[in-house]
């Protein structure tokens, strides 16, 4: 059972409910759940979305759309029905910030899924979790049950005219299907490849419905806007950041775990101080802030640097998934690149070419450079294949792989170049990887 | 043809989950991949008994059940050990020591990646990230994660099963499903 | 969709809204790459060929997928495009093996191509390729993964296109394969399809495999000999020591009036050409009773001076009226033309007949006077609802089947469906309603109004209503309707506005075999000899008096009243039963490809030259003429047409007036096709005093027609004369046009290699007679694989037709495990 930890610079919005019982529906009921639901019924569609956009929330998913806008683009009348689906496919290596979520607060979930139906004018919610997650999924359904029996979710549902329906579904593994086209897709029983836009699916979705899907974060995230009021949620954040969220710090530091901070909190002061430093007191070597398909951080990027969409983004990375993985000095860079690139080699859907063969090509180019037969030459095709994967592949997992790679390239050049002419990795003793 | 009735390869149990799965969806096709699995954990990987009868259930081809059963890693065409142990290496557990845990159970059980053990208790894997970033190392046995491990404490969870597997052995039970 | 107008490289352009972008360029002559893009059927943009650049659009988009809006700005060709085409080839190549030397698709090739194009001749990376081992899928089949680019096009056309989904992708990411239904094995249509959407050669075909380079073939276009559909095929030939020999079948051009289509007939079914069986030298009965080998000249000889001297014979037992003549369902229109001349004008008999699979009589007989109602095959791609009455198109007409599959999913037209058992068209069929075995004729009448007619027959009322809701409808039936019941099916949709009728028949040209008159009691175009008309005048001694059908000449041959039979690609005795021995007291003669029931039995055999080997003309079921043009060429043997002039000529006729060669006097009407050539801008006005249009189909020119024809079109469209031949099937083609009066064709088109229309509402209604004897219909229900005499000798049908059976047995239960 994963650890719960906790610092005192915790905000704790979504947490709350953590280590509490609140799977258990009673004692979800006795911490105040519900309440934003019954709230939600009571208001209405136009109020919701009007909340979510003052919340300043953006999707934690790694995109960070602004959630209220994207409610807001679901059409009114549909000749279809609509759709929530909330993505708990959560594949994105150093990301595990759902998996709590699910264990802890599974309510949150289906209580975000609910008013996210009132906000579109949805009767029908998926809750579609990675098929690794069974025991998460276990509790999800039960839970999913219990709501049920309690008539939360129904035909008529809190004894209102509205009808909710909330489905639970497992995923096979997948790492894409977490993009939102191809959990579609995966949803609907096919193969997980995503799907041409447009049509969004805000518009074209699930079943060709309309249909709104966000993280399971962002979903849990939804009572307690409601319940705080929007604007009071947006303060807690940092401009144009609403909030807070769940960031997963992995890797070399004393005490890894998922912290509840508010976004734009400073990365290092996350490092040193949240997560207690760089394990056994070595030095930092670089920083993955969001997931390992966001470019990595040297040091001196981070300083200053506070954990939000933007100011991320300025700096040349992404925030992502929320997923900072820390990497010491005592750690092969092209070792972590291989490794990276492996995944994404590993889960590319094969759909588009660029994808396909790129990530193939960098993972075997990268085995060999690591086995220390790469050559000078080596280093600027890995550059020049990544460049030319940016951009263009069908959906964004191409990107995904070939942005972390410019940035272990670009940045740790040096380290690349020791590793040529046969000389054997100054760090590493782990050359093959075995994934077929 | 066999009717699905008639021929189930499935136990009522599993076919009984199955009709209820089926209702749940506006479209009947969206049970497929929670089936498979389902299905495999109770006959231990897809057979084409299994294929055949789900794509009849589902109204589906062998072909189309094949093909987005190949999609997904967790399911599969082969058997594997009764205890299937993942080890994560992704980036997370790599930093934190998922090699040598890796490499600890090739050496404690005898067998590589994809590995089976030879009376079939335990086979071994490699996987990508099982979402337990934030508590590496982990593996994963079966459905059940094992996170903040040290050779040790794999050694002892790995006792644990076989301690399992040998209850399961006197109560008569497969130990291949 | 109203135009609206944007701009690609500096260029405006217009098109509909919502045009695809790489569509509208295409048509404005801007080609931009794409191996996963495929007119027709779903988008994919997997490949990324197609990126270009849009003004004020951050990424590059891919042209396959944009559709074009009022004022978009495009620009698709930059360095920066070049560049992003030019890696996505390395990455391909990165694993593609460069074993094009020895891949077939190899000068054929769009990846070959693409490479060339952007230069992408340096190989980057030196990883080792990802390997596998190549496939066999079936007996037509071939898969190698390493050259497959995964652009999808061989899923899809078999899923959307054929309707048959036996292919699929397994696996993901770099491990993605394509996928056959039977796991290592292919349970199909065998149409090969697939091996022609695929870019690269990835899929091969068994017949074709290793066997040369398409720049050592002659690329022949011409129409299948296969079925009533008359799908243009481009046969690949190759020079060998007797001839020429067919090395491939495919659709290499797709400018025919199949589209992108071909069955697995006709892209495989052509090597009955080279077969063991083949007839190759002229056989005559000696003394001894047994056929023996003989020279052409002998050969002619004997057939000629029997045929005179029974002909001038004064005995009871002599003349014209003691030979009979059947013809071909597989020949030309100009040959069969030309056989019942010779049987009318030189033997002086109306006993000529051919095999009828279909009622074609009866058919114009109800259309004759009613222009436009009979469907051209083209119908069947653009009409808006579709009444299909009997017959299996799926298995019998894949073009008709495909055309409607298309037609559904395109237009979403409307199909209905009325048979005595399923067919697979159901799944796209708007209604179906199940017939009785004989409940055809009971349909006419309960579509025209009788309630009781059908009995009790669920959702009978609800597909007549929606039937009859239909603003226009086209109606297809089968050979389940001869005689009169062709008459009342036509006569109720005649009283409704926008009906067409199309009736589907077998073989090559079946449907050209009644046109040209094979028949006792009609001449060509269906003029009734009792009332000849024009023809009186034209053909010196024609009797006005019918002559016996097929079975009644075998049967008065085998009671001895027939003096001669003279039989010409056709296998009576075997179709008839007739009793071999019966047939001794008659001379007969045979005229074929192989050595058939019948010709077993001749007295003088004569080795015929086939479809492939000839050049002429031939209609399809719908009605469509196109051109045939001599493909390969064989040691031996003679085009029909050229021994029946030989024969004619030993016979002591006047040649000249038979053929009528060299003397053109037709006038064409007025030229109002669209241009062929850059440099050829017809001119509106007839061309006075035409002489003689004929051009050399490339009879006497080895595989090299196609360049002949160019210049045939050429010539003709000028009235220049080409060459003077009495063996030119071209001058047969000008007496056609001039006496059958449903063949006024478009010259200019029939020789640029389409499709022209023949029309049975010119027939004249005043001169018809009354309906055939329907026993006299013998359907012959070829499917996929099979092809009457020829699909016997056809090892590659043969092969596929005992593959899909052996796999199509219901699969014994698989064990648990
Ligand atoms: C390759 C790929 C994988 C993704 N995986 C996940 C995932 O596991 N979980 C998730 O919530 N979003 C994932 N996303 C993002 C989703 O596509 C989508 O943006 C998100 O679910 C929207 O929710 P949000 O707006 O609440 O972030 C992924 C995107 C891509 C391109
Ligand atoms: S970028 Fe292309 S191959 Fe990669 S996951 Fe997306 S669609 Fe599939
Ligand atoms: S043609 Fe557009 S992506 Fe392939």
């Amino acid at each position: 059972m994963p650890k719960l930890t906790s610092h005192p610079d915790e905000v704790k919005i979504i947490s709350k409910r953590f280590g509490m019982g609140a799977a258990n529906i009673d004692r979800y009921i006795e911490l105040g759940g519900y309440e934003a639901t019954r709230k939600c019924l009571a208001e209405g569609s136009e109020w919701i979305i009007n909340e979510m956009k003052a919340s300043g929330l953006r999707g934690r998913g790694g995109a960070g759309f602004p959630t209220g806008l994207k409610w807001s683009f679901v059409p009114k009348q549909s000749a279809k029905p609509k759709y929530v689906l909330v993505n708990g496919d959560e594949s994105e290596p150093g990301t595990c910030k759902d998996h709590l979520i699910f264990l802890h607060d599974p309510h949150a979930i289906i209580e975000g899924t609910i008013i996210a139906g009132l906000a579109i004018g949805a009767k029908m919610g998926f809750i579609y979790l990675r098929g690794e997650y069974r025991y998460l999924i276990e509790i999800m359904e039960k839970a999913v049950a219990d709501a049920y029996a309690k008539g939360f979710l129904g035909k008529n549902i809190f004894g209102t005219e509205t009808e909710f329906q909330a489905v639970v579904q497992t995923g096979a593994g997948a790492y894409e299907v977490g993009e939102e086209s191809a959990l579609m897709e995966s949803l609907e029983g096919k193969r997980g490849v995503p799907r041409i836009k447009p049509p969004f699916p805000a518009v074209v979705g699930l079943y060709g419905g309309p249909t709104v899907i966000n993280n399971a974060e962002t979903i849990a995230s939804v009572p307690h806007i409601i319940t705080m009021g929007g604007a009071a949620y947006a303060a807690v954040g940092s401009e144009r950041n609403g909030g807070t969220r769940l960031f997963g710090i992995s890797g070399h530091v004393e005490r890894p775990g998922i912290y509840e901070l508010p976004m734009g909190y400073n990365l290092k002061k996350m490092i040193y101080e949240v997560a207690g430093g760089v394990r056994g007191g070595r030095k930092l070597k670089a920083v993955v802030p969001g997931g390992s398909s966001t470019p990595v951080l040297l040091p001196e990027e981070i300083e200053t640097l506070g954990m939000d969409f933007d100011q991320v983004g300025k700096a040349g990375s992404m925030l992502g998934s929320g997923g900072v993985v820390v990497i010491d000095d005592q750690t092969c860079i092209v070792e972590f690149a291989l490794r990276t690139i492996s995944f994404y080699q590993h889960e590319s859907c094969g759909w588009c070419i660029p994808c396909r063969e790129g990530t193939d090509w960098l993972k075997k180019s990268l085995t060999r450079f690591h086995a220390g037969f790469g050559t000078k030459k080596d280093i600027d095709n890995i550059q020049y294949l990544a460049e030319n994967m940016m951009g263009r592949t069908f959906c964004p997992l191409g990107d995904a792989a070939a942005m972390p790679t410019l940035g272990f390239v670009k940045k740790f050049r040096k380290e690349f170049e020791d590793h040529l002419d046969g000389k054997p990795c100054p760090y590493a003793k782990h050359v093959e990887v075995a994934l077929v | 043809m066999s009717s699905a009735e008639t021929m189930s390869i499935f136990s009522p149990a599993l076919s009984a989950r199955f009709d209820a799965l089926v209702l749940k969806y506006p479209v009947k096709r969206s049970a497929l991949i929670p089936m498979m699995l389902y299905a495999q954990d109770e006959v231990g990987y897809l057979s084409d008994a299994v294929i055949e009868e789900i794509a009849q259930r589902l109204d589906l081809t062998m072909l189309d059940v094949r093909n987005v059963a190949s999609y997904y890693s967790m399911l599969r065409f082969k058997p594997v050990g009764k205890y299937n142990v993942q080890v994560c290496t992704n980036i997370s557990c790599m930093l934190r020591g998922a090699y040598d845990i890796f490499e600890h159970l090739e050496e404690k059980l005898g067998i590589g990646h994809k590995g089976i053990t030879a009376d079939g208790v335990f086979s071994l894997e490699e996987v990508e990230c099982i979402g337990v970033c934030c508590w590496a190392p982990a593996i994963q046995v079966n459905y059940d994660f094992h996170d903040d491990l040290t050779n040790d404490k794999v050694d002892e969870v790995i006792a644990a099963y076989r301690a399992k597997a040998g209850r399961a052995d006197a109560k008569g039970e497969s130990a291949n499903a | 969709m109203p135009d609206v107008t944007f701009t690609v490289d500096g260029k405006k352009l217009t098109a509909p809204a919502g045009t695809l972008l790489i569509e509208a360029c295409r048509k404005a002559g801007i080609e931009i790459p794409a191996f996963c893009y495929y007119p027709g059927l779903s988008l994919q943009a997997a490949c990324r060929m197609c990126v270009v650049r849009q003004e004020k659009v951050p990424k590059l988009q891919t042209a396959c997928t944009t559709t074009v809006a009022e004022g978009q700005v495009f620009t698709t060709e930059s360095p920066e495009i070049t560049q992003a085409r030019k890696a996505t080839i390395e990455l391909l190549l990165g694993n593609h093996p460069l074993d094009c030397p020895v891949c077939d698709a190899g000068g054929e090739c769009e990846l070959q191509d693409m490479t060339f194009r952007y230069g992408a001749g340096e190989s980057l990376y030196t990883e080792a390729k990802n390997h596998r081992e190549e496939q066999k899928w079936s007996p037509a089949v071939y898969f190698d993964r390493p050259r497959c680019i995964l652009c999808y096009r061989c899923v899809r056309m078999c899923g959307e296109g054929m309707d048959v989904w036996a292919l699929g992708i397994a696996n993901r990411g770099s491990s993605a394969i394509i996928a056959p239904n039977g796991g290592d094995h292919l349970d199909c249509e065998q149409c090969g399809m697939c091996i022609d959407a695929c870019p690269v050669g990835a899929l091969t075909s068994d017949t074709y495999r290793y066997k040369t380079r398409p720049w050592e073939m002659n690329h022949v276009s011409t129409v299948c000999t296969h079925c009533g559909d008359g799908c243009k095929v481009t046969l690949g030939v190759r020079q060998v020591d007797d001839g020429a020999e067919i090395v491939r079948g495919d659709n290499r051009d797709k400018s025919g009036i199949n589209g992108d289509f071909l069955c697995a007939k006709g892209r495989f079914g052509f090597d009955f050409v080279d077969s063991k069986d083949r007839l190759t030298k002229p056989l005559v009965r000696n003394a001894a009773g047994t056929l023996e080998p003989v020279t052409w000249e002998h050969a002619i000889r004997v057939v000629s001076n029997k045929l005179k001297e029974i002909r001038d014979s004064k005995t009871e037992n002599g003349g014209g009226s003691s030979i009979g003549v059947i013809g071909s369902n597989t020949g030309t229109n100009e040959e069969n033309y030309l056989l019942q001349k010779f049987a009318r004008t030189v033997l002086g008999t109306n006993n000529i007949d051919h095999i009828r699979t279909t009622d074609y009589a009866a058919f114009v007989r109800a259309m004759a006077g009613h222009e436009h109602r009979a469907a051209s095959l083209r119908d069947t791609e653009t009409a808006k609802a579709i009444l299909l009455i009997g017959g299996n198109p799926t298995e019998e007409h894949p073009l008709l089947a495909w055309n409607i599959r298309t037609n559904f999913r395109h237009n979403t037209a409307r199909l209905y469906i009325a048979t005595d058992s399923p067919i697979k068209l159901e799944r796209q069929a708007r209604q179906t309603l199940s017939l009785p075995v004989e409940g055809y004729e009971s349909l006419t009448a309960f579509l025209s109004g009788d309630d009781s007619a059908l009995g009790e027959i669920e959702n009978a009322k609800t597909f007549r209503e929606a039937v009859n809701a239909e603003e226009s409808l086209l109606v297809i039936f089968g050979q389940e309707f001869r005689g009169a019941a062709i008459e009342s099916l036509v006569k109720w949709g005649l009283a409704k506005e926008n009906v067409k009728f199309a009736y589907l028949g077998d073989y090559a040209n079946s449907r050209g075999a009644a046109d040209m008159g094979l028949s006792p009691d009609l001449l060509p175009g269906y003029i009734p000899v009792t009332t000849p008309g024009a023809f009186a005048e034209e053909y010196p001694n024609l009797s006005t008096q019918p002559g016996m059908t097929a079975p009644e000449m075998l049967d008065a041959g085998c009671r001895g009243e027939l003096a001669a039979l003279y039989i010409v690609g056709s296998d009576p005795v075997t179709a008839y039963g007739t009793d071999p021995a019966a047939l001794k007291r008659a001379f007969v003669v045979v005229q074929d490809i192989f050595l058939t029931g019948t010709a077993a039995l001749a007295d003088v055999v004569l080795p015929a030259a086939s479809l492939y080997e000839k050049a002429g003309t031939v209609t399809n079921t719908f009605g469509d003429i196109q051109l045939v043009k001599k493909a390969a060429d064989k040691a031996g043997v003679k085009p029909d047409f050229e021994i029946l002039v030989r024969i004619a000529g030993g016979m002591g006729a006047d040649v000249k007036k038979l053929v009528p060669f060299g003397r053109g006097s037709i006038t064409v009407p007025a030229v109002t096709a669209p241009a062929l050539s850059v440099d050829f801008v017809p001119t509106p006005r007839p061309i006075p005093s035409l002489r003689g249009i004929h051009g050399d189909l490339g009879q006497s020119r080895g595989a090299h027609s196609g360049e002949a024809d160019r210049h045939a079109v050429w010539l003709a469209a000028r009235g220049l004369e080409l060459r003077l031949s009495p063996f030119d099937p071209l001058a047969a083609l000008d007496e056609i046009e001039r006496l059958v009066p449903s063949y006024k064709l478009d010259r200019l088109n029939l020789f640029a290699g389409n499709d022209v229309h023949s029309e049975p509402g010119f027939v004249p209604v005043a001169s018809l007679t009354a309906p055939t004897a329907a026993e006299l219909i013998l359907p012959a229900h070829d499917g996929l694989f099979t092809s009457g005499v020829l699909g016997d000798h056809t090892k590659a049908l043969v092969e596929l037709n005992s593959y899909q059976e052996s796999i199509s047995q219901p699969v014994a239960e698989a064990a648990a495990d």
